[in-house]
């Protein structure tokens, strides 16, 4: 078999059709322990659920708030004007020759993948407990319907990305071929972090409160307010170590065509994104079993 | 296909919670990582609840499974482990084809979302695709009743409409084995008997039910078998009215009176608490009672608010299988005296509503009270304690023919006879034909 120590194995076969071979059973329930599969095909079987609830979140978010969608520009709109008023305007950083409303826009766009994505997947077990505790479903199927509800958020965002550039007139390069990289790293990263905290929160609520504190650690140590070329030269090889300070270059490098992506530490950051995502899943299907007993 | 096809295998299934003791407990990190540094070589003090114990059953194809038990008993958890939301701790299940759970009515119902919305949500919940979920809609929303608010957010649903239209998405789901947690406790009359219904079609088609509940009635009506669970255990295993009447049996005070001692601990609300249930019999407390006798059961509450209006006493009387004999009232419609405090505001304080069930009326066999204390226009049930207390009505030979047998029935009244000669074609006999001429 498979994986021998699963607690639902499925035997797929002859299902549809009982009277074949009594045999086989469809299921067989056991106890687990240690590190589990991650049972992909049981998230495929369960696309429908997937899609249900994102498109639960979305119509929920904008249905009782009196600007609705206009919120999701809105709120990167504000942070942009702040952003460019206090480091553009007061502190007079360099943006690259951009306007450095856009510079920030830019950065914002990114940052919000990555931190709504990872908010999102952090509260995703938590605040959907009478889910877990009455109805059986893989439970990655929760963070990861906020990921498409999160998608949907940033198409509207960059939407607006595109009316700013035509309206400051700047042409993307062949950088912009790059952009669906990023963003699928940034998303993994945010994911990875997301299922760690989501899983550690439901025997720990204070992750939750830890989480927001450490998301606003990585906004400043990330060149989204700023450019990287902004940090003192002997102190960028510290500084490129944090992968979203490299994503969140790269991202806009894609977009706007300022700053540069140091292709050296991109390879460490594709690593470490990969071992984030992949460990934080497994950490997340470790944890699983327990969920239902603890919430 | 044969009738004996295996649908569900449970084997020595057992299910270890642990409780971390209120003293021991950490939730957050950075105590347990402060408790870890002082001490530690400690192993975790927990104390352990064993849900269930070694618990294997089978059950076949087509069957309709009835599983009963006090609270507590370990059903929940034996169904939470069936539906795959928690693992046994040891032990085997194998469920021979794809299983559907409903463990609560409109799980996931979201009460902004429109009705139209919270069919799909709770149907991609419950593990319908969406395909399905398009091919039975219609069949949904009329099974629901609800057409016309289909586009309504159920926030704005009365209870009864949310309860349909949640029970409605569940009712077509269509897995081979189904599990059913108590559901049918929902809803108005007529809409349950339309669920029991339901059912019963879905054991006929072929399907398997496994189906919690506390309604006996229901149990007897429904189930092809039954399973009893006391204490994490398997007690009883077998035909439905064998099972059903040993839960009966084992569940209400056999003392003839239940009384609590606490009334905070009492079945009851802020307005009404029970106090004490009794059965009596030629003035004394008992749980043993002639068939030729006057039978009183005696419900004692307290009233905790002046003014208290329209209270109203309900018992309803079991038969050792759970059926309902009869179901009476203090209300003056169903009384055949006049009650001195029906109708009247009940000033706070205990009062004892007496019920006398006359002599030569009960069959013997075991028998089971429950009480439901409501207030009337519109009902609310403040206090209701089901098969509280149970008594045996035992025939002392007052009925009993010579070398005769018990009565068959659920009610043994003495009724009165009379038989008359119609027609002689025995010319010798004279008597007793000649009352037929005196009374013709």
């Amino acid at each position: 078999m498979l994986n021998e120590g699963s607690t639902t194995a499925l035997y797929a076969a002859n299902h549809t059709d009982a009277s074949l071979t009594q045999k086989e059973p469809y299921l067989v329930i056991k106890p687990t322990s240690g590190w589990q599969a991650l049972q992909l095909g049981q998230i495929w079987r369960f696309k429908d659920l997937l899609v249900t609830l994102a498109r639960r979140d979305v119509t929920l978010r904008y249905r009782q708030t009196a600007l609705g969608v206009a919120w999701v520009v809105l709120q990167p709109l504000i942070a942009a004007g702040i952003f460019a008023f206090v480091f553009g305007v007061v502190a007079e950083l360099p943006s690259g020759g951009t306007p450095y409303f856009v510079f920030s826009y830019a950065g914002l766009l990114g940052w919000n993948l990555f931190s709504t994505t990872m908010a999102r997947a952090s509260v995703s077990l938590t605040g959907n407990s009478q889910l877990i505790s009455k109805v059986y479903f893989p439970r990655l199927i929760l963070p990861l319907s906020g990921v498409f509800s999160t998608l949907l958020d940033f198409i509207v965002a960059t939407v607006v990305m595109i009316v700013l550039m035509v309206f400051y007139q700047i042409t993307p390069g062949m950088g912009l071929l790059l952009l669906p990289l990023w963003m699928s790293l940034i998303t993994l990263l945010a994911l990875g972090i997301g299922l760690t905290a989501a899983a550690l929160a439901v025997s720990y609520r204070d992750v939750l409160h830890i989480l927001p504190v450490m998301t606003q650690m990585i906004l400043y140590a990330s060149p989204v307010a700023y450019a990287t070329v902004a940090v003192p030269e002997h102190l960028r090889p510290l500084y490129l170590l944090n992968p979203m300070a490299n994503l969140i270059e790269a991202f806009r490098w894609s977009l706007l065509g300022t700053g540069q992506v140091s292709w050296k530490y991109m390879l460490g950051t594709i690593i470490v994104v990969g071992v984030v995502f992949i460990g934080g899943a497994f950490a997340f299907k470790r944890m699983e079993r327990k969920f239902a007993d603890v919430i | 296909m044969s009738s004996s096809e295996l649908a569900v295998s449970v084997r020595d299934v057992s299910k270890t919670y642990y409780i971390a003791p209120e003293a021991g407990r950490h939730s957050t990190i950075a105590e347990t990582l402060v408790h870890r540094l002082r001490h530690p070589f400690e192993r975790a003090r927990k104390d352990i609840f064993q849900a269930l114990t070694n618990v294997s059953f089978d059950i076949n194809r087509g069957e309709i499974v009835g599983i009963v038990g006090r609270n507590g008993a370990g059903k929940s958890t034996l169904l939470k482990i069936l539906s795959q939301i928690t693992e046994p701790t040891s032990g085997e299940i194998k469920l021979y084809g794809r299983v559907g759970s409903l463990l609560e009515v409109g799980t996931g119902f979201h009460p902004e979302l429109t009705g139209r919305e919270n069919v799909y949500l709770n149907g991609a919940i419950l593990g319908m695709s969406r395909t399905e979920i398009n091919r039975h809609f219609d069949a949904i929303v009329e099974f629901a009743e609800i057409s016309k608010f289909l586009d309504t957010p159920v926030k704005r649903y009365s209870s009864g409409m949310y309860v349909r239209l949640a029970f409605a998405v569940a009712a077509h789901l269509e897995p081979e084995i189904l599990i059913i947690d108590e559901v049918l406790a929902v809803g108005d009359a007529s809409f349950q008997k339309k669920c029991l219904g339901k059912m019963g079609d879905v054991a006929k088609g072929g399907r398997t039910v496994l189906f919690v509940s506390h309604n006996m009635t229901a149990v007897n009506q429904l189930c092809t078998q039954a399973i009893m669970l006391a204490n994490g255990q398997v007690v009883k295993n077998g035909e439905t009215t064998q099972v059903v009447t040993e839960y009966l049996k084992t569940g209400s005070e056999a003392g003839g009176e239940h009384a609590w001692t606490d009334a905070n601990l009492a079945p009851g609300n802020d307005k009404i608490r029970l106090h004490a249930v009794r059965v009596v019999s030629r003035d004394e407390v008992t749980p043993e009672v002639d068939i030729d006798r006057e039978i009183s059961i005696e419900v004692d509450f307290w009233n905790l608010l002046p003014d208290n209006k329209n209270l109203c006493v309900n018992i309803y009387l079991l038969d050792a299988i759970g059926t309902v004999i009869l179901s009476t009232a203090n209300t003056p419609k169903s009384n055949s005296l006049p009650d001195d405090w029906f109708e009247h505001a009940h000033p706070a304080g205990l009062y004892r509503a007496v019920c006398t069930l006359p002599a030569n009326f009960l069959n013997e066999g075991q028998h089971h009270i429950s009480i439901y204390v409501v207030s009337l226009g519109p009902v609310v049930v403040h206090a209701s304690a089901l098969q509280v207390v149970s008594f045996n009505v035992f025939d002392t030979g007052a009925m009993r023919e010579a070398g005769g047998t018990q009565w068959d029935g659920v009610v043994r009244p003495r009724l009165p006879w009379r038989t008359r000669l119609l027609q002689s074609t025995d010319k010798d006999v004279a008597t007793p034909a000649t009352s037929l001429t005196k009374s013709g």
